[in-house]
């Protein structure tokens, strides 16, 4: 294995591909940034510019730089204007967005930047170290795991069920579950509640939700709300507290700790996937943490977001293990990857570390390469970054509706797209008005679609719905969900702080 | 400074093109195109998403045409792309859309408000064999032994595939279970999102076989991960000597997925004889057949009204099947 690494030192520190990692990095980073626009769009588009590069191991760590500077840029229109481009970067924006809000969009996008930076550091050691190992753990999840898993990620809408707010979050919720169940299932094979719609055949789609639910209500509200429209996008001392303190440090680094293994855990699962890690991980986090610190997330929680950022990034990262060692794709993005590595004639899988072991160790390398890169670009560069939110208001406005418009366009090029958008959007702003949670909703739409197609596939199997008790790991992650949902709940109803419980993630 | 590069070598390579080809492009004035984009109505890693990649790459490579783009537009089994290109058949001029056998499928059963006739045909370009797949460490060693576990208890042999129920997958693995006798209704069909998902299942024992695309199960069964059941070719394929045809095992299963592209209607007539012109070039480089070869992708060149009659007769055999199974 030694020989290996080095053999992958040697092939990723060459000059060519420290060029091309940084490239792949930086355009990776820039496009990431734009909403509608995730990993998977950025790698399929740059896959043309790779296949021309010759050499396989430089071509795929051009596409590992994108594919990280992709996950790492998306979370910054979370961040910034609470417009979370892709699925995995929406937990990012519970606390990032109100931290901005809070004039510490600079403090909040260097937190990022570090826990993205230590989840996907931490994922290729542990890529490295298990990634052979890994691959029986990869599959131990069938259909009923998966579901079971989903539900655990639901569990997520717990932190917006604050006082109060338990109905209206659930309310929300299945608001969430029941729009996901627009288009064709899995099961039916037929297009359901879609008026005749052929627009609505394939479901609603998550980025026009997306922006409909997070940013159209939020730029609305900076031109309806004018006193909030100044802590918003006020004056340029706002973005003052760039660094974070030792004190926060120390707060965050066990979060970030659990939450890279975890996340990497969770990525290396083929159905699973960032998404459904940062969720987790935000659960979790928030599950573990005391008191005020609980109350905290959900209202600007350094932790809140330290803890999704480590853990889509290290579920990136151990989406790896299903791609290289077996050459199944664990999702969209190395999916497309793997249509790469195929153009390039190299068949990922257990054979790969044998015959192109170049290839297999400098990838590895150029993961960790690509993350100290990301993270030296990233931190000169926050302070002009979010120097985007000193922008007064009536260019802020135009910017973020620009934004959010393209964003739910490009990725389908449907002009209908804009039309839901706007429709959702109206009706997003009401619910805003009326203090309903719109994360609960956004969750609900994400996790809805996999969780039926998988419950339906288990059931199918099962031949009715005995895996939910026959199986134990199953059974297991249920009851961790439906603690995860109601102790919180029943905590906060006899107003004495519990417990708190030790971290449950899906055990392997 | 990468984008700079990749300009510099496809004009490279299209002038030594362009001088290979100087005599039949005098002749014919040129198969070159400067552009196609690649309209893929599946997820990135599917067969239309190989087959659109993989032609366009040699088309590039060739030198036919200059270069070529791709974009993926997932939804409706491939539907909602059908419907872009029709809505906006003024525009994509520079567009073609990538399809195969579920376009006639989807169409019989009445998802698609079209069909392939409100499109302009293109071409037929290649056929996929489907194959019956198993786990490497699965108790079934040929089909037979899969068929005799489902007659001793139908509901423990969980098929997996890469579509819908009713869709292509599923068809394929009714055939086979119908030719071998076994009640191809009674047969326990797992939907999957994509062929890697169905994969992945197979590999973690939650379903006993899987049918997929040949070309999607050559790279696992090489690498030893899965063991092939069966193939629906006549005779064995080069790409994977070892798979056994449904055929030599004494089961009649005779089915090619073809692959080919389609344009929008109302194309004008010099761009849909530029795109039959490339795509029939297409065969004689050696850059196809690499792909090709790669791939384990069938060469079944059907252009114009030879795809129309093919696609009509297929129509047909279909829907009878469809009707005899119980789909339709």
């Amino acid at each position: 294995m030694l020989e290996g690494i080095l053999l992958g030192l040697s092939t990723a520190l060459s000059i060519q591909n420290l060029l091309m990692v940084t490239g792949g990095c930086l355009v990776g980073t820039f496009i990431g940034m734009l909403p509608g626009l995730g990993p998977m769009s950025i790698i399929a588009i740059m896959i043309p510019v790779a296949i021309t590069v010759a050499d396989p191991a430089a071509a795929l760590i051009l596409l590992a730089g994108v594919y990280y500077g992709a996950v790492f840029g998306g979370s910054t229109s979370s961040i910034l204007i609470n417009a979370p481009g892709v699925p995995s970067t929406v937990a990012s924006s519970f606390d990032g967005y109100p931290l901005t809000r809070q004039g510490k969009a600079g403090k909040a996008l260097t937190v990022a930047a570090i826990a993205s930076f230590a989840g996907g550091t931490v994922g290729a050691i542990l890529l490295m170290a298990f990634a052979p190992a890994l691959v029986s753990v990869a599959l131990l999840f069938h259909s009923a795991e998966y579901f079971a898993l989903m539900v655990v990620g639901l569990s997520a809408i717990a932190a917006f069920a604050g006082k109060g707010q338990v109905a209206k979050a659930t309310m929300m919720t299945l608001f969430g579950l029941i729009l996901a169940t627009v288009g064709e299932s899995a099961l039916f094979n037929a297009p359901r509640f879609t008026m005749g719609l052929m627009d609505l055949q394939s479901g609603l789609s998550f980025i026009t939700l997306a922006m409909a639910l997070f940013a159209l209500p939020e730029a609305i509200y900076l031109v309806l709300d004018p006193k909030r429209s100044q802590t918003g996008g006020g004056k340029s001392g706002e973005i003052k507290e760039l660094y974070i303190t030792k004190a926060e440090a120390r707060q965050i680094a066990p979060v970030i700790g659990r939450q890279s293994i975890q996340g990497f855990l969770i990525g290396v699962l083929p159905g699973a996937g960032a998404t459904i890690a940062s969720f987790l991980g935000y659960a979790v986090e928030r599950n573990i943490a005391k008191g005020a610190d609980q109350e905290a997330f959900g209202k600007g929680s350094l932790k809140g977001l330290a803890a999704p950022e480590s853990a889509n990034n290290a579920a990136s990262t151990g989406s790896f293990v299903p791609l290289l060692t077996l050459g199944i794709p664990g999702s969209g993005s190395t999916a497309v990857l793997l249509g790469a590595l195929i153009a390039l004639n190299v068949q990922p899988g257990p054979r790969l570390m044998m015959d192109n072991p170049e290839v297999f160790w400098s990838v590895i390398i150029s993961m960790y390469i690509g993350n100290v890169i990301l993270l030296i670009l990233n931190l000169p560069l926050i302070p002009y970054i979010a120097k985007v939110l000193a922008l007064p208001r009536n260019y802020l406005v135009p910017f973020i509706l620009f934004f959010t418009m393209m964003g739910s366009y490009i990725g389908q090029n449907n002009a209908t797209e804009l039309l839901i958008l706007v429709g959702m959007g109206v009706f997003a702003t009401i619910l805003r008005f009326a203090n309903f949670p719109l994360a609960p909703l956004l969750i609900g739409f994400i996790l809805g679609q996999m969780m039926e197609d998988n419950f339906s596939r288990a059931a199918n199997i099962a031949d009715g719905a005995s895996f939910l008790w026959e199986r134990p790991m199953t059974l297991g992650m249920l009851i961790i969900a439906l603690a995860l949902i109601v102790l919180p709940t029943v905590r906060s109803r006899s107003g004495q702080p519990h417990k708190p419980k030790p971290p449950e993630g899906p055990t392997p | 400074m990468s984008a700079l590069r990749t300009g510099r070598r496809a004009l490279l390579t299209a002038a030594v093109a362009s001088v290979a080809l100087a005599a039949p492009a005098l002749a014919q004035d040129g198969p070159q195109i400067d552009h196609i984009h690649f309209l893929i109505g599946g997820g990135a890693g599917g067969g239309w998403d190989g087959t659109a990649r993989g032609t366009g790459e040699a088309l590039t490579a060739a030198g036919l045409v200059e270069t070529a783009t791709f974009e993926n537009m997932s939804g409706g089994g491939g539907g909602k792309a059908i419907g872009y290109m029709i809505e906006n058949a003024n525009s994509l001029h520079d567009t073609m859309l990538v399809s195969s056998t579920p376009i006639v499928i989807r169409s019989l059963t009445g998802f698609f408000p079209h069909n392939f006739r409100d499109l302009t045909l293109i071409a037929g370009t290649i056929g996929d064999y489907a194959a019956i797949i198993t786990n490497a460490d699965s108790p079934y060693q040929t089909f037979g032994d899969l068929i005799a576990a489902f007659e001793a208890d139908p509901s423990s042999v969980a098929v997996g595939g890469g579509s819908v129920p009713g869709g292509m997958d599923h068809l394929v693995a009714a055939m086979a279970f119908e030719a071998a006798g076994a009640d191809p209704i009674a047969l326990k069909y797992i939907p999957y999102d994509a062929g890697g998902a169905m994969n992945a299942a197979l590999l973690s024992g939650e379903i006993a076989a899987g049918s997929t695309g040949f070309s999607e199960v050559v790279a696992l069964a090489s690498a030893g991960e899965i063991r092939v059941l069966g193939i629906t070719a006549t005779a064995r394929v080069s790409a994977l000597p070892d798979a056994p045809t449904f055929e030599e095992q004494g089961f009649d299963v005779d089915f090619v997925n073809w692959r080919g592209f389609f344009a929008a209607p109302g194309l004008p007539e010099d761009k849909v004889a530029a795109y039959r012109g490339v795509l029939a070039a297409m065969y004689d480089t050696a850059e196809w057949e690499a792909v090709r070869a790669r791939n384990g992708w069938v060469n079944i060149h059907n252009s114009g009204d030879d795809f129309l009659a093919f696609l009509e007769n297929q129509e047909q055999v279909i829907g009878d099947l469809m009707h005899k199974l119980g789909f339709l």
